[in-house]
């Protein structure tokens, strides 16, 4: 067994760049809240509109006693729904959604919204926008053909002109 | 030459492998054309994702698959001087891949099966399209079975001799390879082809898409071991020089097995129903395998410096220059490694259990892995025909400057193709649209990038029929191949004695079950813990 001086430097070099990666990952992930949705809740996808909280008339954009900001959404092909979600710029938002068909993914380019939304499952996700302006939300996994016709609006408004309902 | 036995094996996996490769280049063609939206004439959503699934299977599984059982039995025969261990049985694994093959190929084509080559359920396909993709990987087990064997046989007879290291990687890819497609077995034995077939009403999406995730990585490595054994044995040896550590090869090989094999759980990043801490979890062993493609890269490279110093290279550069550039399979070796650098620094921001939030499902993740699949695995595929083919055949290649132009087109194609792609993914461009019907103002920051990767298109169709040109009419050349000698390039080292961990695959085996039990033992038990709702089957 016979292991080049150099090799076992190159070797030491790389390990310790993947390690000092994982830990600014790490630190951001817990300091900075940057993570990805990992919410494990599971729903019956066929009986949403029967749910309290994903009901068509309960969709759409809230604002808790506590000031955080809630989005309920719903994927169907091929929509997300409410078709325009407007928010405030720079307060932390938490989007829940949930799937009534098949697989869907939903992202805002440019922002952290970004998750796939699964059948059986609901997907939850909070985040920040800092820039105010208008996002088109594209459909971003493949649910069948009419696929490119799934997208919607968010809105992201300056703290001071946004009025949530409810 | 080959002995004539292996010969007929290693011609019939690799020209199942292109031709399958040169229809999906065609259909890879159509689908930049049709998806750029500016050839109204072709535009068609059926068609699309029809050819889009058809394109994946072709490429992933079709290609990939009988590349790297051909080049398993030709270096198992080669590197160790005799037989493969049982013949018959690796005829009846290729037939078995092949019918397989027919029949994903009936569905796809008949339109039954676009649902992509990730299947997606609850959209759902014919059951021959899950019936043809098992029989392809069970033919494919045959394979597995017989590198170990091979190598099991031989080491009966050699007691206390290092296994050649081709011999070895081949090893190691069969293990890797049977352990990696238990995964998307157990999808399509357990959920998909009973749910098809009317047997089960609902499928659980969750469970579905992490047992996919367990093959949906790992495959990777099955399809990028070949092109690193190439660039560790037969690289070196027609650039003239040494393989600079055998050791160090062993090792890279075997954290790729140990540590490829549980990482494709980054791919559930964005999911539901996997919690927090299993994503940061697998995100450190996603990292830990840069590290075996890092060491192939110093030692490949270093193994060119010596030869480009015996070739008279000086300087800090030199030895660069002194590389024979012309030999096409060290030209593939080299345009590999350049690719892989470019593609392996997207892949630290997929892996990154934060970062991947920005590029997930974009477009970007289109340009990764054509990038490491394309231009750094199915290069070396090229490169491997090139030097293999007069030893098959018995008549020298039909053009060596054709087969440069070949690669060279290839890389520039890729690179064509794939930059755009990087830039149109953090533009938010999806991937697996066929249109860009958004009324957005975004759509018109995509439009340079969408020609640019029409040219890529074209310039990468051109280069795989020209593959297919070269290889084809080397059979009808005329005068015999000049083949001499070991085509192995030798440590420059010399390998003495080797621990047994480093010269066989049993203890590993052992090692990556228990890993894969701790890795994603809870992560699928936990469907089965919690109250879980089925979905029913959607047509596309």
């Amino acid at each position: 067994m016979h292991v080049d001086p150099l090799e076992k430097k190159w070797a030491v070099l790389t390990v310790s760049l993947m390690i000092l990666s994982m830990i600014i990952l790490g630190f951001f992930a817990l300091e900075a809240h940057i993570r990805p949705p990992s919410n494990v809740e599971t729903i019956d996808s066929t009986r949403l509109h029967l749910t309290e909280e994903f009901a068509e008339d309960n969709l759409g954009v809230k604002t808790a006693a506590d000031g955080t900001v809630h989005v309920t959404m719903v994927a169907a092909r091929y929509g997300f729904f409410p078709r325009e979600v407007v928010v405030p710029q720079g307060v932390p938002v938490t989007i829940r959604i949930a799937s009534a068909d098949v697989l869907h993914g939903l992202h805002a380019p440019g922002t952290n919204f970004n998750t796939m939304v699964v059948p059986g499952y609901v997907s939850q996700l909070t985040t920040e926008f800092p820039r105010a302006g208008e996002y088109p939300v594209m459909c971003n996994e493949f649910c069948g053909l009419g696929h490119d016709y799934m997208w919607s609006r968010l809105k992201v408004v300056p703290k001071d002109e946004f009025q949530a309902n409810g | 030459m080959v002995n004539s036995e292996t010969r007929g094996l290693v011609l019939a996996h690799f020209w199942v492998a292109f031709l399958a490769f040169v229809a999906a280049a065609l259909l890879g063609l159509y689908q930049v054309a049709e998806r750029s939206g500016l050839f109204p004439a072709l535009e068609s959503n059926v068609l699309y994702f029809g050819s889009v699934s058809t394109h994946g299977v072709l490429m992933g599984f079709v290609l990939t698959t009988f590349f790297a059982m051909g080049f398993g039995y030709y270096c198992a025969s080669q590197s160790l001087g005799r037989p493969i261990w049982n013949r018959g049985m690796a005829w009846f694994g290729f037939w078995l891949s092949l019918v397989g093959t027919a029949m994903a190929a009936v569905a796809l084509l008949s339109g039954q099966a676009s649902v992509l080559y990730t299947f997606y359920p609850p959209l759902q396909a014919s059951p021959l399209f899950y019936l043809g993709a098992t029989l392809l990987v069970v033919g494919s087990w045959f394979w597995c079975l017989e590198m170990v064997m091979t190598m099991r046989a031989w080491k009966r007879d050699n007691p206390g001799k290092p296994v050649p290291l081709a011999m070895f990687g081949n090893a190691v890819n069969g293990t890797l390879w049977f352990v990696t497609s238990l995964g998307v077995a157990l999808e399509v034995l357990f959920q998909l082809l009973p749910w098809s077939l009317g047997l089960k009403e609902t499928v659980d999406v969750g469970l579905a898409r992490t047992l996919f995730s367990w093959t949906l990585h790992a495959i990777v490595y099955f399809w990028l071991l070949p092109a690193y054994i190439a660039l560790y044995t037969l690289v070196p040896k027609a650039a003239g020089g040494r393989l600079f550590s055998d050791e160090m090869a062993r090792i890279a090989f075997i954290m790729l097995l140990v540590f490829g094999i549980p990482i494709g759980f980054h791919h559930l990043y964005m999911d539901p129903f996997q919690a927090a801490g299993w994503k940061f979890l697998h995100m450190t062993g996603t990292f830990m395998v840069a590290v075996p493609s890092f060491l192939t890269a110093f030692t490949v490279t270093a193994s060119l410096e010596l030869a480009g110093r015996l070739r008279g290279g000086k300087g800090l550069f030199g030895w660069i220059a002194a590389l024979p550039w012309t030999n096409p399979i060290v030209l593939a070796g080299i345009l590999s490694l350049l690719l892989l650098s470019v593609g392996g620094f997207g892949g630290i921001i997929n892996a990154s259990y934060s970062m991947n939030s920005l590029v997930h499902n974009t477009q970007w993740v289109t340009g990764h892995f054509h990038l490491i699949f394309a231009g750094t695995s199915v290069i070396m595929y090229f490169g491997i025909a090139y030097y293999v083919w007069p030893r098959l055949t018995g008549k020298p290649l039909f053009s060596e400057r054709l087969a440069r132009v070949q690669l060279w087109s290839w890389a520039i194609g890729m690179v064509v193709l794939t930059f755009p792609w990087h830039a149109l993914g953090l533009q938010g461009q999806p991937r697996r649209i066929s249109a860009t019907p958004y009324d957005s103002p975004l759509v018109a920051t995509w439009q340079l990038n969408e020609i640019l990767m029409i040219v890529g298109g074209i310039i990468l169709f051109i280069s795989a029929v020209l593959l297919i040109v070269n290889l084809a009419a080397s059979h009808g050349a005329q005068g015999a191949a000049e083949v001499s000698g070991s085509e192995f390039a030798e440590p420059a080292q010399p390998l003495l004695r080797l621990p047994g961990a480093l010269n066989g695959v049993g203890f590993w085996f052992v090692v990556v079950a228990v890993y894969m039990i701790v890795s994603y033992g809870y992560p699928i038990a936990q469907f089965f813990l919690m109250e879980t709702y089925g979905a029913f089957p959607w047509s596309i």
